[in-house]
């Protein structure tokens, strides 16, 4: 086990140290640079900008300024918010979206896990029609339409909730349910799937034989197998939710990575964008080692490799 | 073997309530970590995109420039709604007749530490903008000032020998190459701010931290949390704090219009500009009684590129510009109260006459293209119509599209760039059309004429006048207000009449959502400024 995290670990610096370089030239590839703008600088004021940011510098000399800061934990200023490091700004916008990323996955995992086994519990009668409906809607309505028919109930229609910002606990609601829904949606279908491949298999009818009350049959072997391939979707889930949260941060004017991610790339702040793109990338490559371990604890059938 | 399979399920841990009550502390540190509590309310929110930096010596931009002009005060203020610039940290100003020398006599004024300002403080900030190693992007605003230019190119390191001088700590000198007959209106602008040189000295990078900052202007900086809120209290330290009546004003970041004008209906903001009006939202919202608008020192226009053909031929030029009919585009595109431009420069300005264009004349632009040799857009090649990717763009675009098309058998097609990648384009010159903008930065046409000047990085057009240059140079030598005005008149005239170099189309107008009722002093402004100090809540009686 040890063995395997430690491998997979060793994996992790080829692979991350491979984005880094060709995120780093990918950025300058782009046409248009960070100091392009409606208004020219001065020429001279040009130069010293990019003698101040070392672009005075060859690319490959650049780069290795780049990675000998890295080695110390400095990701370098930001080109466009020019009194910020980078390090300062994602380590501002990270607790956010992970905030908002975990009380999502959380109430999608509330509300799928039980929808599907209920589903599948009651196969082909109504509630597994209504739970196989609500999911079905999850997936096919998209977060842009979703987010914006939440505000139109919650803040215009009753009043309840404020409208986007971050600093309480009330204006983290609709976001997270905009962001949750479509995962909860495939949750459901997961688990009902699941649920239903196992509930009829030798070992659920052993426990029950062995005269286990119903609700322990389900929470502890039933639910044990039928929930893996909720556990695997965890990962990418997680990962698209990182990511993905662009548009719900948008709609709910929420500080997260996203913004800073697409606005990154559109300014040409170089530093920012690379910074963005190694912290997401450190986070899916641990999520994906995360979730190999969690598989293997859930179904020790499974080799680890 | 795994043991975990064949343990026996009566040995399994008594851990199911342990460890939902587990899940639960997990879920509310992680809430308590992301959010805190809710505050203190503010007495005014208004959107204002995240800042670049709020550092007055390096600012660039209207949403760092808004923050800056709240926490500082410069020598001059410009006045709420005509803006015209009157004494403030200056008590009293005087100049030579020549206009090139101006002394300024400061009040007796503190930093928000409570260290006396002196007019070192000013040296030092002016000093600042124009050291190359600053990078100052409005570095050329005091190029006027006598060494200014040769500092900022580093041929000499010495800031003594700049035409900055403190005679004593309340008395500020400056000596100018030239006279600068705006150069009061500068003095209110936010890149000429001073700074607190014992702040800056001790931390140069993180100075504008609200851990460290300083100021000396209406408000003190409280709190920056990025791309949320740049909150400010009131600087009881202010020479002038009597007349400040807000107590805590939050700067709101949002860049999504939809969002902001929810935000903003949803009483989250008490004053949006544009960035807070989505587009769609244009015809209903300009009927109510909250939408304000005013015109705005900025132009909507289109370059032509002079370096290649068929653009090389005045007669071309002016045969696309007669051709377009800017009010239809204003009445059934833009809809939000914009202005035909009949002029480069936006009316407005004190004491100049803008030139008056005549604008949509389609038989005068059919000849005038028979006259250049393509008789009904014969022989005319394909012509590319560049824009940067937005809605609005598009769809001016593709009026002129059908407009030229229609009326002078040109092929236009149209092509769509993202931002950065339009500007690199249209700076290298790569284009044939291409749709430009500007926003004036201080209150004189100069800000929109110097811009053509031969080999100027703003120019862009490929035109080049040594007739223009030099007239340029002599009005900007000039001391007689009105024979310069007369010459700047010219000059606008040459780029625009003449030469047609450009295609105006529009004058923006500043947009802006509030309640008049309950807020004094926010009449929109030429420059689309917020005077914060001036700003005052009106009686009780709007009360929430």
């Amino acid at each position: 086990m040890i063995r395997f995290v430690l491998r997979r670990l060793l994996g992790t610096i080829p692979l991350l140290a491979a984005i880094l370089v060709a995120s780093f030239f990918f950025m300058r590839m782009a046409p248009g640079g960070p100091f392009d703008d409606e208004r020219s600088l001065d020429p001279q004021v040009r130069a010293n900008l990019e003698a101040r940011y070392g672009l005075d510098r060859g690319l490959p000399e650049q780069l290795w300024l780049y990675v000998a800061g890295l080695s110390r934990g400095d990701l370098g200023p930001s080109f466009k918010y020019s009194g910020w490091t980078v390090r300062e700004i994602l380590s501002q916008a990270l607790p956010v979206s992970l905030t908002l990323g975990m009380v999502a996955l959380l109430l999608a995992m509330v509300t799928g896990i039980p929808l599907g086994v209920i589903g599948a519990l009651y196969h082909r009668r109504w509630p597994d029609l209504v739970a196989t409906g609500l999911s079905l809607f999850g997936i096919c309505v998209p977060n842009f339409v979703l987010g914006p028919l939440l505000i139109l109930v919650f803040v215009f229609g009753l009043h309840l909730l404020p409208l986007g910002g971050w600093g309480s606990l009330s204006q983290l609601i609709l976001p997270a349910i905009t962001l949750g829904a479509v995962r909860a949606a495939y949750i459901a279908r997961l688990a009902r799937a699941g649920t239903l491949e196992v509930v009829d298999l030798d070992f659920v009818r052993t426990a029950r034989a062995k005269g286990l009350a119903e609700r322990r049959v389900l929470l502890r072997h039933t639910l044990r197998l039928a929930l893996l391939p909720v556990v695997t979707y965890l990962g990418p889930a997680t990962a698209s939710i990182l990511v993905g949260s662009v548009v719900v941060e948008k709609i709910f004017a929420i500080p997260g990575l996203g913004t800073f991610f697409v606005n990154a790339a559109l300014n040409r702040d170089y530093t920012l964008a690379m910074g963005t793109v190694l912290l997401y990338s450190t986070l899916l490559i641990s999520l994906n080692i995360l979730v190999d371990i969690l598989h293997h604890l859930l179904d020790p059938r499974q080799e680890l490799g | 073997m795994p043991s975990s399979l064949h343990r026996p399920w009566f040995s399994d841990p008594p851990s199911m309530r342990g460890s939902v009550r587990l899940r639960w502390m997990v879920l509310a540190v992680l809430l308590l970590a992301g959010c805190g509590f809710d505050e203190e309310p503010a007495d005014f929110r208004f959107l204002n995109p995240e800042p670049e930096t709020i550092d007055p010596g390096r600012v660039s931009g209207q949403a760092g420039g808004r923050i800056a002009s709240a926490l500082f005060e410069g020598l001059c203020v410009r006045r709420h709604p005509d803006l015209q610039a009157i004494p403030a940290v200056a008590e009293t100003i005087e100049t030579t007749p020549d206009g090139r020398v101006w002394t300024f006599h400061l009040r007796d004024t503190v930093w928000s530490d409570g260290r006396p300002l002196s007019s070192e403080d000013f040296r030092f900030a002016w000093t600042r903008l124009l050291a190359p190693k600053t990078a100052a992007r409005y570095a050329n605003l005091l190029f006027a000032v006598k060494g200014a230019r040769a500092f900022n190119r580093g041929e000499f390191t010495d800031p003594s020998r700049l035409g900055l001088r403190c005679p004593d700590p309340r008395t500020f000198v400056v000596e100018l190459e030239h006279p600068v007959p705006y150069f009061l209106d500068l003095c209110a602008f936010y890149s000429l701010l001073p700074v607190p040189k014992h702040v800056v000295e001790a931390h140069p990078d993180l100075w504008i931290r609200p851990e460290f900052i300083v100021s000396n202007g209406p408000f003190v900086l409280d709190q920056w949390l990025l791309h949320r809120r740049i909150r400010m209290r009131r600087n009881p330290r202010y020479w002038n704090a009597d007349a400040v009546t807000l107590e805590i004003v939050d700067a709101i970041a949002g860049d999504h219009a939809n969002t902001n004008f929810n935000r903003y209906a949803s009483g989250g903001l008490d004053w949006v500009d544009s960035d807070g009006v989505p587009a769609a939202l244009v015809d209903r919202l300009s009927r109510r009684p909250d939408w304000h608008t005013a015109p705005y020192l900025s132009t909507y226009f289109y370059r032509f590129n002079l370096r290649r053909p068929p653009f090389d031929d005045r007669r071309v030029r002016q045969a696309f510009y007669f051709a377009v009919d800017a009010q239809s585009i204003c009445t059934n595109v833009l809809r939000g109260g914009q202005l035909v431009a009949h002029s480069l420069v936006p009316p407005g300005l004190p004491g100049y006459q803008e030139v008056h264009l005549e604008g949509y004349d389609p038989d005068r632009a059919r000849r005038l293209l028979a006259e250049a040799g393509y008789p009904d857009g014969e022989g005319l090649p394909k012509i590319e119509l560049l824009f940067n990717t937005s809605e609005s763009h598009r769809q001016i675009a593709e009026v002129l599209q059908q407009q030229w098309r229609e009326i002078l058998g040109a092929r236009v097609e149209l092509r769509n760039m993202e931002w950065k990648v339009f500007q690199a384009t249209v700076q290298r010159g790569d284009y044939q059309i291409a749709r430009g903008g500007w926003i004036g930065d201080y209150l004189d046409p100069s800000t929109f004429l110097d811009i053509w000047e031969s080999g100027s990085g703003n120019n862009r057009t490929g035109f080049r006048s040594s007739v223009y240059d030099s007239l340029l140079q002599e009005a900007a030598t000039t001391v007689d207000p009105a024979e310069r005005m007369r010459q700047l008149h010219q000059l606008e005239s040459i780029v625009t009449v003449q030469e047609c170099i450009i295609l105006p189309i529009y004058t923006y107008v500043v947009t802006n959502l509030y309640d008049a009722s309950k807020w004094e002093g926010l009449e929109p402004t030429l420059l689309n400024t917020l005077h914060l100090g001036q700003l005052r809540r009106r009686s009780m009686e709007g009360e929430r």
